[in-house]
């Protein structure tokens, strides 16, 4: 069972619809008590930060969110959702949920053949391995729709980058939370086969193994 | 770096699958979930359903219709035809249209992009423009025209001057669509597209004349279009969606090959 939070950014059916294709059961929720008892958590999210981090306070779901982190709830952000984890937006200056050191930056792009927002679809090059990237291959292509991205401020906490302009943070990660800036709910099969891992996830990633072991 | 996006365009009326030649003899040809799913797992990018009727009365049809389509396909898709709300543009966003197109409603009373825009973002609200050639005159400086009411209407407003006050007033892509390309299968509007494409921060999808492959290539080369609509020529299974990719991606063009 997948816990959908709803904090009133954006339409959450889609990633609905994208777990019961995959055969695996969700509820959506706006109740903090929903989420302490949660197995899995996707937070999902479109719009601006001040706005979602208005609402998560209003309703309690930012404390509830920060408790299941802690509890070790295995949670999946997806593109707002991988935003308002990190400490700050640049976004109205919104100070947001500090469960990743980092901030959110705007995309500053100087080639004006560069359309913001970085509409459609890109290539997702995985730089760390990660049990939910596990499936991607080179040159995979997601479904991204934003004009911010996370800018984790420690390097290990980076699973995934992408280009658009410049190289930006497209997945990152830290203890059983990890977040997708691209839309694995609108990514096709590929996008499905992520959400799949995420279900059987237990919110652990494996240590890296020493360099002495490598081949 | 971004791929450039295959659109696929289903002409709908009364919730079944309409003949995409608009105007001419509109006979249904199928179910469009069915046709969205084979589209999907073929690598489509995009889609979009286009409500032919756009009555009133259908306006539940094609929310049915949405939610259906919604539940089979997991790539972002748009509806238009009869979008005149934001009521209208919130009732599809929540059956699972990711985009609304606004076009008639939105020359008639431009403040609706803004109020589509406020509430379901820019990013999901798209100006679809259906442009004609002209002599450039002191109004029309640009030499094309915006046409409404399914092109059947001139307006006197220069398009260019509408794709940017579009963009401003909050329309997060456009939609270019020539009439005097469209049922052609000559071409996109290769001039148009990249006069608006080059003019607008905003992704510019070209639409209308697609007729072979090459055609493609230059709305993405020449056009500087950063998405195609195609409809009769993957419709009647002339090329298949993965062929036109093979294309495009053989030629240089940058699209998503895996999926």
């Amino acid at each position: 069972m997948i816990t959908i939070i709803d904090y009133y950014a954006g339409n959450i059916r889609s990633v609905e619809r994208a777990c019961s294709e995959i055969g695996v059961t969700s509820t959506v929720t706006s109740n903090p008590a929903d989420i302490d008892n949660a197995e899995r958590i996707i937070f999902p999210g479109v719009g601006a930060a001040p706005s979602a981090m208005e609402s998560m306070k209003r309703t309690g779901l930012d404390i509830a969110l920060k408790q299941a982190f802690d509890k070790g709830i295995p949670i999946l952000g997806i593109c707002l959702g991988a935003q308002i984890i990190l400490d700050s937006s640049e976004e109205g200056n919104q100070d947001c949920l500090g469960l990743i050191p980092g901030k959110t930056v705007r995309f500053r792009i100087k080639d004006n053949l560069l359309k913001i927002p970085h509409t459609g679809w890109n290539e997702v090059t995985v730089v760390q391995p990660h049990p939910l990237l596990d499936s991607i291959k080179e040159g995979d292509e997601f479904y991204f729709v934003h004009s911010f991205y996370p800018q984790p401020a420690e390097k290990e906490n980076i699973y995934a980058v992408s280009n658009h302009g410049n190289d930006f943070c497209s997945a990152l990660g830290y203890k059983n939370l990890f977040a997708t800036q691209f839309h694995p709910e609108k990514s096709g099969r590929l996008g499905l086969q992520l959400l799949k891992l995420f279900a059987r996830w237990e919110g652990y990633i494996p240590a890296k193994p020493m360099a002495s072991e490598e081949g | 770096m971004l791929s450039k996006r295959l659109i696929v365009c289903l002409d709908v009326r009364s919730g079944k699958l309409a003949k995409s030649v608009r105007f001419v003899d509109t006979k249904d040809i199928g179910d469009p979930v069915e046709k969205a799913r084979q589209y999907y797992q073929d690598g489509i990018d995009e889609l979009v359903l286009y409500d032919i009727t756009a009555s009133r009365e259908n306006r539940d049809i094609i929310i049915e219709l949405v939610e259906k389509v919604a539940s089979q396909i997991f790539i972002p898709f748009s509806v238009g035809g009869g979008i005149r709300s934001v009521e209208d543009a919130t009732k599809l966003r929540m059956a699972g249209a990711e985009k609304v197109n606004v076009n008639t409603a939105a020359v008639q009373r431009k403040e609706l992009i803004t109020e589509i825009a406020h509430a379901i973002g820019s990013q999901s609200t798209i100006l679809s423009m259906d442009i004609r050639r002209v002599d450039k005159t002191r109004d029309i400086p640009s030499g094309y025209e915006i046409v409404i009411n399914d092109g059947t209407t001139p307006t006197g407003i220069d398009a260019l001057a509408w794709a940017k006050l579009g963009v401003e007033l909050g329309a997060g892509e456009l939609v270019v669509n020539s009439i005097d390309a469209d049922g052609t299968k000559e071409g996109y509007e290769l001039k148009l597209t990249r006069l608006i494409a080059d003019s607008v921060g905003v992704p510019v999808i070209a639409s209308g004349g697609a007729g072979k492959p090459e055609h493609l290539y230059e709305a993405f080369t020449e056009g500087h279009a950063d998405g195609a609509l195609v409809a009769s020529i993957t419709h009647y299974g002339e090329y298949t969606c993965r062929q036109l990719k093979e294309y495009l991606h053989k030629q240089g063009i940058k699209v998503r090959m895996n999926y």
